[in-house]
């Protein structure tokens, strides 16, 4: 490190560089951030259909996060359409996971016995993905910093590995070590060399000022309730599908099981959910518009739910049937006799 | 501290239990009860395997102290025996006639021996009333404590109550609060093995996470369990640290230069929540820019104490001040004091300004204009939006300033409908959707600002008073009549839809809208009955029904709950009326001061004997003429007397004295008795039946107007 960037806190890119190395160095995988709209890297695949079904699975990411009602056209300092999650999820969480994210809080420079640190409860829940949790909100010197969730349901279906979720807020935790009032004023890179500063407002503040228009002036909401119908029934039409291909009795019964199971595995679940996704945009999008009434919120929210539990039953389902059957393909070899 | 000088009594020979489960942090909201609920377990646990000392078991139990912090709970049992006494008992078996057949013993006889473990030539006879049986002692070896509570403490853990419960490991075996990090457990210098959730119990615990960091501690035994503790930074007794916090609270507070007299705003359920979410306290003062004193001070507060769980400070008069005091869960130093601060003032300064622009913005669109707005602000789904609420409950209002005019009561109509057709609009206020605990307040605060008068101001942000046993009722009658029209709207249609609480049920908090209805009418100056609410809400016959057993439930409560009543004077006043509710206070409030006096027991008793005489015979005609009793006899003399006091206690209700006027009554007492002593009412003779009932019925009815004394319970 060059002298003009020594002892000065972590800027943006170095707080999600530092957060992704430890998380790395304690077997994570690093995944990318998901390429579709969502509203918090829970609703990521990585997290809403991995922690699903027995398989283990250490994972983390950076997902920018929309919440199209929450822009502000960049003049509030505190609050964003697009913010940034770090996003951990542990399946099983191991023994001393509390202890792991303190480190990570260490590992990015704070200091705790210079600070007030409390774990107050707080249970999360995700009614339109059938998902709870319980845990806490983490809170530093008064302010929220993580929120982290030992998650029970799923899809509506008990989970078995529990997973443990730690979603840091990155914009917060930022402004926490670098004392400052406004999320604009966030240093998101420091020139080694010249030492010259670029804040997050020169980075993202147009993001925030077009978004927000497009969000609250712009969106067309008879186009917004033609995409949602639409995503609506392409997704359902694959789940309608689903119950065929991946019907247990009929694969057991298959003449050409070979070319069923096959099926079964490619079955695109994944496609189904990105078209739940795309719903669940297109109704925040609707929202932020004011363009759904109270009345028609809880109808119009139990539709997306639909959407989302039915996919996150087929996906389990489907993880059950190929495992099932990779294993037994995996027998096969041996079982033959050799003649 | 009182608590431990329970170490320092001579000590005997009796090791003490130390029993600790290491937690990730519990929830502030249970930690108290789940504390208080381990040591009952773990007491009623130690009796019921008798391990505690014979006397001191009998007479005092196992005395016993609880600890608990965010990460612990912990209980210290004292004088705990290390070993069950031996348990001799006698089991008796076969019939002696059964168990041997020509002198040898049948397979009875051997099964028996079998199941109590000696030889049937070791077999006794006993004698009993059926004849003689085979019988054997049998003497159960007592297990050692330590064995008894490896076993069976883990059970206990299991049972504890806990709102909301989880699974962590795989497999999911057991579900508790939060994951188990450790166990410690006990019995004087020993380790008592006890496993739960994958833990199995050591000498081991843990430390202020901070302060003290991860090393493991090894606790040496239960006596200096909680001295250790404190050196590793952890106060386990709560109670303790309550005290500590609220001695930095005041000295934190006496330390203010900017303000006279300054006081943090006393905060009992604040309190109990931060002593919860620490191990080792500290109170820090912080400020904010006094520009944020521009805001009601109602959302400066509820933001500190809700949201930040920041104490507010006062000046002498009262008025709020530009500082805050955090507790934080670390000793604060020079080096750390500056840091946390800063924090916690971003944090603040954040959420200030947040509410100064939803305070702004809102300002934008008056409430006026907002009606229009609630039609989109779903009440229920089949009563439809809040704006029809609005219109119903205007109505309703109406109807009962109409009543309450013609009985007197001066109440500003105008003002009453322009509070009931706004009181709802500030549901559509940012303000309001931020900080939901605080709809009618901000609604009030935004109609004074905008220049609506005091009265209409003031019902409006009234109108959930009261919320809550603690709560004053609203402050003006037209304040009392918005609340109450509101409530009774939805209460009846809610009713309507059959949507009535049933059992613990209650989804729409019905109950709590009944109770501030009977407070309201009970409370307050509006001249208002029951009945009056009930038909101006318009049920149908059989709903007016269901309404009235509902309220009857709800004054039935208010008078044992909210006035200390006991429940026979709670029947006896409602009997004899529960319609004018201040009246009926009245009356049970008098019936409460007397029931104590002997002659009143004894009319009550009376009466209940009079009432039965009543029901047996039949009797129901309505005691018109009495005949005339000749003088001198029993019934002459009740009469006469009834007749004197008759018109005394009609005076003295009149004036609602109605503790003169069940003195009065109760002096009726030696004609009662004489009457009964003397006189058999079920005379063969009908005629003499017919006037010795005439005359009870009279009695009965004269004296029920105010209480139903057949209600009193006078036995024991």
């Amino acid at each position: 490190m060059s002298s003009v960037v020594a002892n000065k806190p972590l800027t943006f890119q170095e707080l999600l560089f530092a957060l992704q190395r430890f998380w790395s160095e304690h077997g994570c995988v690093l995944q990318q951030p998901y390429d579709l709209e969502v509203g918090a890297g829970t609703m990521s695949p990585d997290t809403f259909l991995r922690v699903l079904g027995p398989a283990p699975i250490n994972i983390a990411y950076a997902q920018p996060s929309r919440r199209p009602a929450d822009g502000r056209y960049g003049e509030n300092p505190n609050r964003l359409f697009r913010h940034t999650q770090l996003q951990v999820i542990l399946k099983p969480p191991p023994e001393n996971v509390q202890e792991l994210y303190l480190q990570s809080l260490e590992a990015i420079g704070i200091d705790l016995s210079q600070h007030d640190i409390k774990f107050e409860e707080d249970n999360w829940e995700w009614p339109v993905g059938g998902a709870w949790g319980v845990g806490w909100q983490v809170m530093l010197d008064g302010q929220e910093i993580t929120q982290f969730t030992y998650f029970q349901q799923c899809g509506g279906m008990d989970l078995d590995p529990i997973s443990g979720e730690i979603t840091y807020g990155l914009e917060r935790i930022a402004q926490f070590l670098q004392d400052l009032d406004s999320i604009y004023d966030i240093v998101w890179l420091r020139d080694p060399v010249n030492g010259r500063e670029l804040t997050y407002g020169e980075v993202r503040l147009h993001e925030e000022q077009q978004f927000s228009a497009y969000s609250f002036d712009y969106a067309d909401i008879p186009s917004l309730w033609q995409h949602l119908n639409l995503y609506e029934a392409e997704c359902k039409a694959l789940l309608e599908r689903a119950r065929t291909t991946l019907d247990e009795k009929r694969l057991a019964e298959s003449a050409n099981p070979q070319a069923d199971q096959l099926a079964a595995l490619r079955f695109p679940t994944l496609g189904a959910y990105e078209l739940a996704l795309k719903c669940s945009h297109a109704f925040n999008l609707l929202d932020a518009r004011g363009a759904i009434s109270v009345t028609e919120r809880v109808g119009v929210m139990a539709r997306i739910r639909n959407l989302i539990v039915g996919v996150a039953k087929v996906y389990a389902e489907q993880q059950r049937l190929t495992v099932t059957s990779r294993a037994a393909t995996a027998v096969e070899p041996v079982a033959q006799p050799a003649a | 501290m009182g608590a431990f000088n329970l170490y320092q009594h001579p000590r005997n020979q009796m090791p003490d239990l130390l029993f600790e489960i290491g937690l990730e942090e519990v929830p502030a909201r249970m930690i108290a009860s789940a504390q208080a609920e381990l040591l009952r377990r773990t007491q009623a646990l130690l009796a019921r395997e008798q391990l505690v000392a014979g006397e001191a078991g009998a007479s005092a139990g196992s005395a016993g102290l609880s600890f608990s912090t965010p990460r612990r709970l912990a209980v210290v049992v004292r004088d705990v025996l290390t070993q069950q006494p031996d348990l001799t008992e006698e089991i008796t078996g076969p019939a002696v006639k059964i168990a041997f057949k020509d002198g040898k013993p049948t397979a009875a006889a051997e099964a028996f021996a079998r199941k109590s473990g000696v030889p049937v030539n070791e077999l006794k006879t006993i004698t009993t009333p059926k004849g003689e049986y085979l019988a054997a002692s049998t003497t159960r070896k007592g297990r050692s404590a330590a064995e008894v509570l490896a076993t069976e403490l883990p059970k206990e853990i299991a049972a504890l109550y806990w709102a909301k419960n989880m699974y962590w490991r795989p497999g999911k075996p057991e579900r508790f609060v939060r994951p188990v990090l450790w166990l410690v457990c006990l019995l004087g210098e020993e380790i008592v093995p006890v496993e739960f959730a994958g833990r199995r119990a050591d000498r081991v615990t843990y430390g202020h996470r901070v302060l003290h960091g991860h090393a493991p501690m090894a606790i040496t035994a239960p006596s200096t369990y909680h001295s250790q503790m404190e050196a590793a930074f952890v106060l386990v007794d709560v109670e303790a640290r309550r005290q500590r916090i609220r001695k930095a609270l005041d000295r934190t507070t006496r330390a203010i230069q900017t303000i006279a007299g300054p006081r943090w705003r006393e905060d009992e359920a604040l309190v109990d929540a931060v002593t919860h979410l620490c191990e080792w306290p500290d109170v820090l003062l912080g400020n904010f820019e006094p520009a944020y004193l521009a805001l009601p001070e109602e959302v400066l507060v509820t933001v500190m104490r809700d949201h930040q769980k920041y104490f507010a400070i006062e000046d002498g008069e009262g008025r709020l001040a530009a500082h805050f005091l955090a507790v934080t869960n670390i000793a604060l130093s020079e080096e750390n004091a500056p840091i946390i601060r800063q924090g916690n003032e971003r944090v603040l300064r954040a959420r200030f300004n947040d509410a100064r622009f939803f305070w702004e913005f809102d300002q934008r669109t008056p409430l006026v204009d907002r009606v229009a707005l609630l039609e989109n602000v779903t009440f229920q789904k089949d009563l439809g939006s809040y704006a029809k609420k609005s219109e119903r409950v205007r109505t309703l209002a109406a109807a009962l300033v109409a009543v309450a005019a013609e009985r007197g009561a001066t109440l500003d109509a105008g003002a009453v409908d322009q509070a009931a057709m706004l009181a709802k609009t500030d549901l559509t206020t940012e303000l309001v959707k931020e900080f939901t605990e605080l709809q009618g307040i901000i609604g009030g605060l935004y109609a004074a600002s905008q220049g609506l008068s005091s009265t209409v101001a003031d019902a409006i942000y009234d109108q959930y008073l009261p919320a809550s046993a603690g709560d004053a009722i609203p402050r003006s009658a037209e304040g009392c009549l918005l609340g109450l029209a509101d409530r009774m709207d939805s209460i009846a249609n809610m009713f309507a839809l059959g949507m009535e609480p049933s059992g613990s049920k209650d989804p729409f908090a019905l109950r709590r809208a009944g109770n501030a209805i009977v407070r309201i009418l009970a409370e307050s100056s509006l001249p208002l009955k029951l009945s009056d609410v009930l038909q101006a809400a318009a049920p149908s016959a059989e709903g007016l029904a269901r309404l009235q057993a509902f309220f009857a439930e709800r004054i039935d409560f208010y008078l044992r709950e909210g006035r200390s009543q006991a429940y026979d004077v709670v029947q006896a006043a409602m009997a004899a009326g529960a319609d004018d509710l201040r009246d009926l206070c009245a009356r049970s409030q008098a019936v409460s001061e007397v029931r104590g006096g002997d002659d009143f027991l004894a009319v009550s008793a009376a009466f209940k004997r009079m009432k039965n005489i009543l029901a047996q015979a039949g009797f129901t005609s309505s005691p018109g003429v009495v005949a005339s009793y000749a003088a001198g006899s029993p019934e002459g003399e009740l009469h006469l007397k009834y007749t004197e006091l008759h018109a005394r206690v009609a005076e003295l209700r009149e004036r609602r004295a109605y503790r003169e006027a069940l003195e009065a009554i109760a002096t009726i007492r030696p004609q009662v008795d004489a009457f009964f002593e003397r006189v058999m009412v079920m005379d063969p003779d009908p005629e003499i039946r017919l006037q010795r009932l005439s005359l009870l019925a009279f009695v009965v009815q004269g004296f029920s107007s105010i209480a139903d004394f057949s209600e009193i319970v006078t036995a024991g």
